[in-house]
């Protein structure tokens, strides 16, 4: 019974994206983004591409609309696009809810994510997984090999199993809450991942960790979109773009190079 | 991992859908109308009633009539009395099988999947429909210990000394109007006795169908646990869909003898139908112990307070209480608690969910009288609100008149934030399948202590509840 005439092999969910898409470099494209919140104009026309198999990392200084921006991508409630849009392999993803533009392939790793009692991390996890198979039920596990995925990606980002019986972020430290959210992007092998400030209070390993995880990522054909404020990560993982956001706007546009010149001097060559 | 690979019993529809709307069916006797002395005295005459049992019927009617409408109750506005069918007697005897029973009244059971828990899972069943017990049947290792399970018009002929003792003495029909209107029109329902030491491992069922609009049902439940004996009863009750309401006034009256055991578990799972007076109440002798399980999901409006007196030295309660509202709807439920003999313990666990503007109110009672030494009580009362539409209220009274008495408290209210929202959604949930896992979890506590079936069905019921139409998952 593990295996239901309806449901997918499992490695449905491990598929690796060097498809034709990945040929093509068709991938997330954010085309003139305006953005309100709460009536309040955040991002005023930014526009950037991330492409499979890359990493574009996002920085500025607090305030500039990093965070906006993943939102934004992600379909959150509350954040209105006024202008402009966002594509993914093409296509618009107007008028699509958060859930759509999850099982599309986007994943967001959140900078602070909210603790959600009374849900065990096994349990969310799960009902990730089964979403994404199309299970009937989605707190049963019906093919044990879930179960193992599960534990190794434990094991990968630095957890320990005692961590799945845990409610979702209640009483996680910062890194464990980091984890946490790489934990569920290995499980959920999405396509386009973005990342907001993964390295944020993490120590030297922790954030060489995270580094390490972003060049798998790239390795495996994903397009990743790294916000970061500090450029301390980029020393580990060499982007390929940088763009720069001040004040809701693209203020700077580069590569490598453009990283190192704030880790030198900061943001105050933009201000 | 303490991931419970769960059954399902219940096939992937709600119990609404399951249960379709209602088709009719056919029936020899319908009483409607005032509410009047005629009207009693032909329910009494119709069940070829003892005396006695008319009498009680009659002096409950007069009762009715003086005392005065609730001045708590809200939302009943709608209900009418007198344009109720208060008998509804369906064309169908009181079956021993199931393929007795006439089809379109078997149907419901089925698709519910009723008699297949029953062959899996229990020692006995009983089943109503409208006024009536239409199926009520044994396991034969029960009758072989002396259990007795009736239904209660037979008891009431059978064991009319038995009956007497109890009935109507746990929960006398002065308590309330309602009370003494279920009192005088009562029909149906289960009488249990188990001798003393007898202890009945697999449970045993009520189930209860209330199948057209414009009904009142006031079946009796009745349990007695004789000295040291255990017994655990569940109580189920759904509804197809039909245009206007129907109102249930059903009653239990538990009595658990000394050092005896009642477990009582409901799951009420009424269509939006069904406004549901619900009147629970127990008796725990010394060392007794009684414990209600109230899972409360339907209906239109519940007004629902198991509650224990502790009579004995030493006897003791858990009542746990899930209310689910869904919508505009109202469930008014509580647990009470009475002490009256030292070293009474007792524990309240009550756990509402509302959501889609639905209102939960909880209205408890912990009272220790003087000379309860040493009694010990415990409230949680804990309310999920999963959108700004919703409502919970929480009114728990502690009266305690024993100075030696330990009675305390704990309150927590959760509303579900929109972040919280975004980031289940943001993993690919849907809203509603979002909200049900947070629910369940919310709910984990409860579930551990049911019977592994029943918590099947009681997490297919909720992730059903909050599933859109379309399926989960």
């Amino acid at each position: 019974m593990f295996f239901a005439v309806n449901d997918r092999p499992v490695s449905f969910i491990w598929r690796p994206h060097n498809s034709l898409l990945t040929v093509l470099k068709l991938t997330l494209e954010i085309k003139d983004l305006h953005v309100a919140v709460g009536g309040r104009q955040v991002l005023r026309g930014v526009s950037l591409t991330v492409r499979y198999g890359e990493v574009h990392a996002v920085m500025g200084p607090n305030g500039s609309g990093k965070s906006t921006l993943a939102y934004a991508i992600m379909g959150r409630p509350g954040y209105e696009v006024t202008k402009g849009d966002v594509l993914l392999d093409g296509e618009s993803l107007k008028g699509l809810t958060t859930e759509e533009r999850s099982l599309k392939g986007l994943f967001l790793a959140m900078q602070e994510p909210p603790q959600i009692p009374g849900v065990r991390v096994s349990t969310f996890l799960i009902a990730s997984i089964n979403k994404r198979m199309g299970a009937d039920d989605l707190t049963r596990v019906k093919n044990p090999l879930v179960l193992k995925r599960i534990y190794d990606a434990v094991k990968n980002v630095g957890l320990s199993k005692d961590h799945l019986t845990r409610e979702l972020n209640v009483g996680f430290s910062g890194g464990e809450k980091k984890r946490n959210e790489l934990l569920q992007l290995l499980l959920l092998d999405p396509k386009v991942v973005i990342l907001d400030e993964p390295d944020s209070g993490l120590d030297v390993d922790g954030v060489k960790r995270v580094a390490e995880i972003i060049q798998e990522l790239r390795e495996k054909g994903k397009a990743v979109l790294l916000i970061t404020h500090y450029p301390r990560i980029l020393e580990y993982v060499e982007p390929n773009h940088v763009t720069v956001l001040y004040r809701g706007t693209v203020v700077a546009k580069g590569g490598p190079e453009l990283a190192k010149r704030i880790e030198e001097e900061g943001y105050s060559f933009i201000k | 991992m303490t991931i419970k690979l769960r059954d399902k019993i219940l096939p992937e529809k709600g119990v609404e859908e399951l249960l379709g709307y209602a088709v009719p069916t056919k029936t020899t006797v319908e009483l409607r109308g005032r509410i009047s002395r005629s009207l009693v005295e032909e329910i009494s005459r119709i069940k070829k009633e003892p005396d006695w049992m008319r009498r009680l019927r009659l002096r409950s009617l007069e009762l009715f009539e003086k005392l005065p409408m609730p001045n708590w109750l809200r939302g009943i506005e709608e209900l009418d009395l007198e344009e109720l069918t208060h008998y509804v007697k369906p064309e169908a005897g009181i079956a021993e099988r199931w393929e007795d029973v006439p089809e379109e009244i078997r149907k419901y059971y089925e698709r519910l999947g009723i008699p297949e828990l029953e062959q899996r899972f229990l020692s006995g069943l009983s089943a109503q429909f409208e006024s009536e017990t239409v199926y009520s049947s044994v396991k034969k290792k029960l009758s072989e210990m002396g259990v007795i399970m009736l239904p209660m018009e037979e008891a009431v002929k059978r064991y009319p000394d038995l009956v007497k003792k109890y009935f109507l003495r746990v929960f006398p029909a002065s308590d309330h109007k309602f009370a003494a209107l279920h009192a005088a029109l009562w029909s149906g329902g289960v009488f249990v006795y188990v001798p003393p030491g007898v202890r009945v491992e697999e449970p045993l069922e009520a189930f209860f169908l209330i199948g057209r609009a414009m009904e009142g049902q006031f079946e009796h439940t009745l349990i007695v646990a004789d000295e040291g004996s255990f017994i655990h009863f569940i109580e189920g009750c759904a509804a197809p869909m039909y245009k206007g309401y129907s109102f249930h006034d059903g009653m239990v009256e538990l009595y658990a003898h000394k050092g005896a055991t009642i477990k009582f578990t409901t799951l009420q799972n009424w269509s939006k139908n069904v406004i549901n007076f619900n009147n629970k109440r127990g008796i725990a002798e010394e060392g007794a112990r009684i414990d209600w399980i109230e899972g409360s999901i339907g209906s239109r409006i519940t007004y629902v307070y198991p509650s224990t007196i502790l009579r004995g030295r030493g006897a003791s309660t858990r009542s746990m209480v899930v209310s689910v509202v869904k919508g505009p709807y109202l469930k008014d439920t509580g647990s009470k608690v009475i002490h009256v003999a030292p070293d009474t313990r007792s524990r309240i666990i009550n756990k509402s969910i509302s959501v889609d503007g639905g209102i939960n109110i909880y209205r408890g009672l912990v009272k220790v009288l003087r000379g309860a030494r040493n009694a010990h009580a415990h409230v949680e009362c804990d309310s999920l609100i999963l959108d700004s539409k919703s409502m919970a209220f929480t009114y728990p009274h502690n009266q305690v008149d024993e100075p030696t008495a330990t009675v305390t408290h704990e309150a927590t209210t959760g509303r579900l934030g929109e972040e919280q929202l975004f980031y289940m959604m943001s993993r690919g949930l849907s809203e509603d399948e979002a909200k049900s896992l947070i629910v369940l979890g919310f709910l984990d506590e409860i579930m551990a202590e049911l019977p592994f079936e029943f918590a099947n069905v009681l997490n297919r019921v909720i992730q059903l509840e909050f599933k859109k139409l379309g399926g989960l998952g």
